[in-house]
């Protein structure tokens, strides 16, 4: 758990994204990104891009194996498929953040949930979405294992995995520092099937800091 | 069951191959420390691939085993572990590729050594992939068979030497019409100072699909949901 320094009211800009919208924003190399859980236990799945070459991307097998551990906090550097460093986690009162869980999707909802469950909106779709606005070419190809901001994935020493309650609270955030220029996709998690959203999704604000 | 194909790979070796549904492909760890990592795709439409979010949450479960399944990204079944001499395989650890390679082992290039040279897995995942046109945005995290990475309740990492040994194999029965992309570099977190990729036998068998009762279906009510997304793709599709 580490605070940050940095005052809202001095970030040069600041959105609102609601439950089940996705968002794309180039980060500039040194500049900070805050993702704030607005009102508790809400999951930011988001991704991350080179902003000069999307082929570039965020892998959280890199990140996993870079730091040989599983949860994502202060000091946590995101990795990128070619090895490098894209962001830095400089502040987190949240605690612990996941990347194993990846994202939701109508496909994965038939086989996690049940079949007519295919109709609720997804992670994926928006990720898409917010991907195909940035640049026309990307595709579901496009689409790699996420991280999931404020959501709680935890994993036994005897190898289980489960989605519990979140540690997030409302006000609690992340910050991030950006080591290149990159470009972040968030689809903040229209999930009503699992406790990821708390069962009731509500909006993240992101804020960027000179 | 027939044999259809068999072939030894050599340490840090990678091959890759389309195996229809129903037949097995079985990986035989021959000297003991081996590790296999592998990607998988549908065969027909290759931006499905395997997928290891799904895989762990819709198990519950953070590594693989008989009589568990592979998911891939469209919420159907790649292929289930039918047998597992071994019982525990990483799929959140990711492969090795040049930097770590050589920060690890030392440099030893071609020109060296000729074909005792250092090979690292993600330049043998990005020729394989190449062959069916794919590449670098299809390198996500894959398995690695044979290897045993586990977790304390902090989320820290630790290897476990010993874990598999010479003549242990493990048996996947594909479900979708797969292709297999794979290589026995070592795993990243293998503690062995030395460069030291093990050799692997692969041999594909002839076999039949799951029965009613199949135990990798039969384990998680996720695992017979998305069998029965595959039995709608291939009605469908074929």
């Amino acid at each position: 758990m580490k605070e940050s320094t940095l005052r809202p009211e001095a970030a040069g800009y600041r959105h609102v994204i609601p439950a089940g919208d996705w968002w794309v924003h180039e980060i500039k190399g040194g500049q900070t990104l805050r993702i704030l859980d607005l009102e508790g236990n809400q999951a930011a799945d988001t991704l991350f891009y080179s902003a000069a070459d999307p082929t570039e991307r965020y892998s959280a097998d890199r990140t996993i194996q870079h730091q040989q551990a599983l949860y994502l906090t202060t000091g946590t550097r995101l990795m990128s498929t070619e090895g490098n460093v894209l962001l830095e986690i400089v502040a987190d009162t949240c605690g612990r953040h996941d990347t194993l869980g990846g994202a939701c999707s109508r496909e994965s909802n038939t086989m996690r949930y049940a079949h007519d469950k295919e109709c609720m909106h997804a992670c994926r779709d928006s990720f898409i979405r917010g991907a195909q606005e940035w640049r026309e070419e990307l595709t579901k190809r496009d689409i790699p294992c996420n991280i999931n901001f404020f959501m709680n994935v935890p994993v036994t020493p005897d190898g289980k995995l489960t989605f519990e309650d979140g540690i997030s609270a409302p006000g609690r955030y992340v910050e991030l520092r950006a080591a290149m220029d990159v470009v972040c996709l968030i689809s903040n998690c229209p999930q009503l099937n699992n406790p990821c959203n708390g069962w009731n999704p509500t909006p993240v604000e992101v804020l960027i800091f000179d | 069951m027939k044999k259809l194909f068999e072939k030894t790979l050599e340490g840090a070796g990678m091959w890759s191959a389309v195996i229809s549904r129903g037949k097995r492909l079985r990986m035989t760890n021959l000297e003991g420390g081996a590790n296999v990592g592998m990607l998988l795709y549908n065969a027909l439409e290759r931006q499905e691939r395997y997928n290891m979010p799904d895989t762990l949450k819709g198990q519950h479960i953070f590594h693989l085993r008989e009589p568990y399944c592979l998911h891939s990204d469209m919420g159907r079944l790649l292929a289930s572990v039918v047998a597992d001499d071994v019982g525990w395989h990483d799929t959140v650890c990711g492969h090795s590729d040049a930097a770590r390679v050589a920060a690890k082992y030392g440099e030893c290039d071609y020109q060296q050594a000729r074909n005792d040279w250092h090979r690292n897995a993600r330049d043998c995942f990005l020729i394989e992939l190449a062959k069916w046109g794919l590449g670098k945005k299809d390198l996500v995290p894959n398995l690695n068979w044979f290897s045993k990475v586990v977790s304390d309740e902090q989320g820290h990492l630790s290897f476990v030497e010993g874990h598999s040994k010479a003549g242990d194999s493990v048996e996947l029965r594909f479900e979708l019409d797969t292709l297999v992309v794979l290589n026995a570099c070592q795993h990243p977190f293998d503690p062995d100072p030395t460069y030291h990729p093990r050799k692997v036998r692969l041999e594909v068998l002839a076999g039949e699909g799951p029965g009613p009762d199949d135990p990798c279906l039969a384990i998680r009510p996720e695992n017979l949901r998305a069998w029965e997304n595959n039995g709608t793709y291939h009605a469908l599709r074929f």
